[in-house]
């Protein structure tokens, strides 16, 4: 297909059966077909036996509909959602580990202050900061911590949700 | 009572109606090759694991049943690689058992021990790894389910040595529980509308059918749908046999009478009128076929005054390559039969007057540039080969091929009238499939003719199961057509790389194929002059063995038409 459009960044949840090598079924079709995986996370949910994984990727319109059909055709998917259709929310929770000496502590406590982020490590010369948020939130935290000194960054990748009907 | 787990394996087995398995034994597997002695149900030892996939392939592709194939764990579950590959390329269904060493030891370097299921996880339609001898039942059961059904493929069950050795109560399930699997069978009846809309105002329409059509057991509908709307047919490879190329059987003297809709194959060695006729179309009707490369040549030169329609089982092949504007989803059988009730309920007006342009436009592209070659005095030439396996046969054989220009003459100049009855890899294009399908098939239809058209590069892939075949009576007939060279890599060579002939001549490179016939057990001939070949081909069809005939052809032979490369198909180099 030729295909010109800009690459856009899309959200999209999975519903699977938690058989064994579900997840690498599904990593596998994005890494074989060359389609991009940006972040993904997998956990059960309140159903027994049925995993959510919510995976961002990158790509055009006809990019992200053959992903959709794709992950429809795996056998243990059980429902594909493309989260660009819909109004939804999503979070990520970010633990950032920062330089705390004495001349910038209290700027580490005020800007966690001003993003809602909690301390929950402390030690002589670091401090670390639990935040989470969506995109925006967390680019914008990660870039004023930087001019103090991030030493390192562990995220969790992102969850969402519709905001609506249940998917 | 408790029953072992390989004996619960053919309860199973039996459950699903298999009656022949193809396989090589090995240590994580014996327990099931113990219990074979004592079950009912054939079994074809090959002489190498690839031999045993294509053999299932090509049973499956022949019978439209689930082909069976057994091996050990390691190396035997490897040598299948190929053979998964190339049907789940071609949708054909399949499940393939490979053994494992035994749970407790999966995971450490174990001897023979390799994750098949990773391996394969990329072409297969699924697979499964049996943990607890208990899941036997409910696995073999959803591996058969999923092999035949929406679009078929193969499917890897890989079971651990404990587990086949483990006893448990038999049961067997009644239902299929596999929420995530829902193929969507029934067509959209208001897309159908639409796409009869189309079709109705068309003017220069084609249809263009693939395997899907013969996987559906829609060559009845099709046949119906083109004759009462007079709509021209173009096949893939893969298709062909899912409408009747030719009228009448073929006659030991004069020309074949073809159907007057009938193209033939299109794409990159297809007919000119096939691509002419596709370039040319105001609406496409894609059926069961899925816009490969070798098929659309450069997309933006694939029919681009068309309107396409484009009806398959599987979502994802719709708008993969090409953007359609009438997407159906369904079953090619319930979608055209829906088109033909629509065509009763509302016929075209003056359908004769309407189409005579299009289809007198058709037979010009047909006179003008026929498939042709020249056949003189001294040399044969291969594609005579294929035209006297056709009239000699009656176009009533089952015809494998192995892969490179043996397969396209074969695609040419065989015309097949019924499903079912050529057996080609066309996804992978794997060299070695022709001989162990062929084999598959005669295990399937014992009386029939089977005929390998063959390369004599191919034919040396998989030759050692020649030997199959002579242990088990199976009287397949192959046709080696000798050019002394991997012809098509050569073709390539002398169009795309000046003649540079690296690495394809087997000149004095290739072994004596009657004496080695002879070595096997099966019956080897050999024609040098044209006046043999009819002679030679006589005499194997007459015989009840297995038989290699070595037919030396003109080296320089190409393929055409031929689209090159990355050109638009109405770009074809003729001769
Ligand atoms: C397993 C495999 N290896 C390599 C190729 C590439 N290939 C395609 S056609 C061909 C030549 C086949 O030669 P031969 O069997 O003599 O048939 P011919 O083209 O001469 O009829 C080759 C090497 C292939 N298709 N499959």
């Amino acid at each position: 297909m030729e295909s010109h459009d800009s690459k856009q960044r899309h959200t999209i949840g999975i519903l699977v059966q938690n058989r064994p090598g579900v997840l690498a079924r599904v990593v596998g079709l994005f890494s074989g077909r060359s389609f991009n995986i940006e972040n993904i996370t997998a956990a059960e949910t309140n159903e027994p036996g049925i995993t959510r994984i919510t995976l961002v990727t990158t790509g055009d319109q006809h990019i992200l509909s053959q992903i959709v059909k794709q992950l429809n055709k795996l056998i243990d998917v059980l429902k594909v959602f493309d989260f660009s259709e819909t109004d939804f929310v999503d979070r990520e929770m970010v633990l950032i580990k920062v330089r705390a000496e004495e001349r910038t502590r209290a700027e580490v406590l005020r800007i966690a202050d001003i993003f809602r982020a909690k301390v929950v490590d402390v030690s002589p010369h670091f401090y670390t900061l639990e935040v989470t948020g969506n995109d925006s939130k967390i680019g914008a935290i990660m870039e004023l911590l930087e001019q103090v000194g991030i030493v390192e960054v562990a995220r969790t990748g992102k969850a969402a949700l519709a905001r609506s009907k249940k998917h | 009572m408790k029953l072992k787990g390989a004996q619960i394996f053919f309860e199973c087995l039996k459950r699903e109606g298999v009656e022949v398995i193809f396989g090589f034994p090995g240590g994580s597997i014996l327990d099931i090759y113990d219990e074979m002695s004592r079950a009912d149900v054939r079994h074809i030892l090959v002489r190498h694991e690839q031999g045993a996939a294509h053999m299932a392939d090509g049973y499956a592709r022949a019978t439209g049943r689930v082909g069976v194939c057994l091996v050990t764990s390691g190396p035997g579950a490897t040598n299948t690689v190929t053979g998964v590959a190339t049907a789940y390329m071609d949708s054909v269904p399949m499940v393939v058992f490979t053994g494992q060493v035994p749970t407790a030891m999966i995971g450490d370097d174990a001897f023979q021990e390799v994750d098949i299921i990773g391996i394969t996880r990329p072409c297969t339609k699924h697979s499964y790894l049996v943990r607890d001898v208990h899941d036997i039942p409910r696995v073999i059961k959803e591996a058969f389910y999923l092999a035949r059904t929406g679009r078929p493929g193969p499917v890897v069950v890989d079971l651990p040595k404990d587990v086949i050795q483990a006893y448990a109560e038999f049961r067997y399930p009644k239902r299929i529980d596999l929420p995530g699997y829902r193929p969507t069978t029934e067509a959209h009846t208001g897309q159908i509308r639409r796409a009869y809309q189309f079709i109705k105002k068309a003017r220069h329409p084609v249809l263009y059918v693939g395997g899907g059509v013969i996987h559906a057991s829609a060559t009845e509908e099709l046949l119906r749908f083109a004759e009462m709307n007079q709509i021209p047919v173009t096949s893939t490879l893969m298709g062909l046999g899912s409408f009747p190329a030719a009228v009448a059987r073929p006659e030991a003297e004069g020309g074949v009478e073809l159907h007057p809709l009938w193209l033939g194959m299109l794409g990159m060695h297809g007919t000119y009128r096939a691509n002419m006729a596709v370039s040319h179309a105001d609406v496409l009707i894609a059926v069961g076929a899925r816009f490969d490369d070798r098929v659309t040549g450069k997309v933006s030169g694939f029919a681009p005054k068309a309107k396409i329609i484009h009806i398959d089982i599987d979502p994802t092949s719709i708008s993969k390559n090409i953007e359609v504007d009438i997407p159906i989803v369904g079953d090619c059988r319930n979608a055209l039969s829906k088109l033909i009730d629509m065509s009763q309920a509302e016929p075209i007006e003056n359908l004769q007057d309407q189409r005579t342009p299009w289809l007198e436009q058709i037979h010009n592209w047909r006179e003008t540039y026929p498939l042709r070659y020249v056949q003189g005095e001294d040399v044969i030439k291969p594609q005579f080969v294929v035209e006297s396996i056709y009239r000699i046969s009656r176009g009533e054989a089952i015809i494998a091929t192995e892969v490179g220009q043996n397969q396209m003459w074969a695609a040419q100049y065989y015309h097949f009238v019924h499903p079912r009855s050529f057996l080609s890899s066309g996804g992978l294009g794997t060299m070695g499939y022709g001989l162990p399908a062929a084999i598959g098939a005669q295990v399937a239809f014992p009386e029939r003719l089977v005929v390998n058209i063959a390369g004599d590069g191919s034919i040396q892939m998989n030759i050692q199961e020649l030997m199959a075949a002579v242990c088990n009576c199976l009287p397949v007939k192959v046709a080696i057509l000798n050019n002394r060279f991997l012809g098509m890599v050569r073709q390539w060579q002398e169009l795309f790389y000046q003649k540079n002939y690296c690495g394809t001549c087997l000149d004095d490179a290739s072994p004596d194929f009657v004496k080695l016939a002879e070595a096997y057990g099966a019956v080897g001939l050999r024609a040098t002059k044209p006046s043999e070949v009819e002679p030679v081909l006589r005499e194997a069809f007459s015989v009840n063995k297995p038989v290699l005939m070595d037919f030396v052809v003109e080296p320089d032979e190409g393929v055409y038409p031929m689209v090159p490369a990355g050109k638009s198909i109405s770009e074809m180099l003729l001769v």
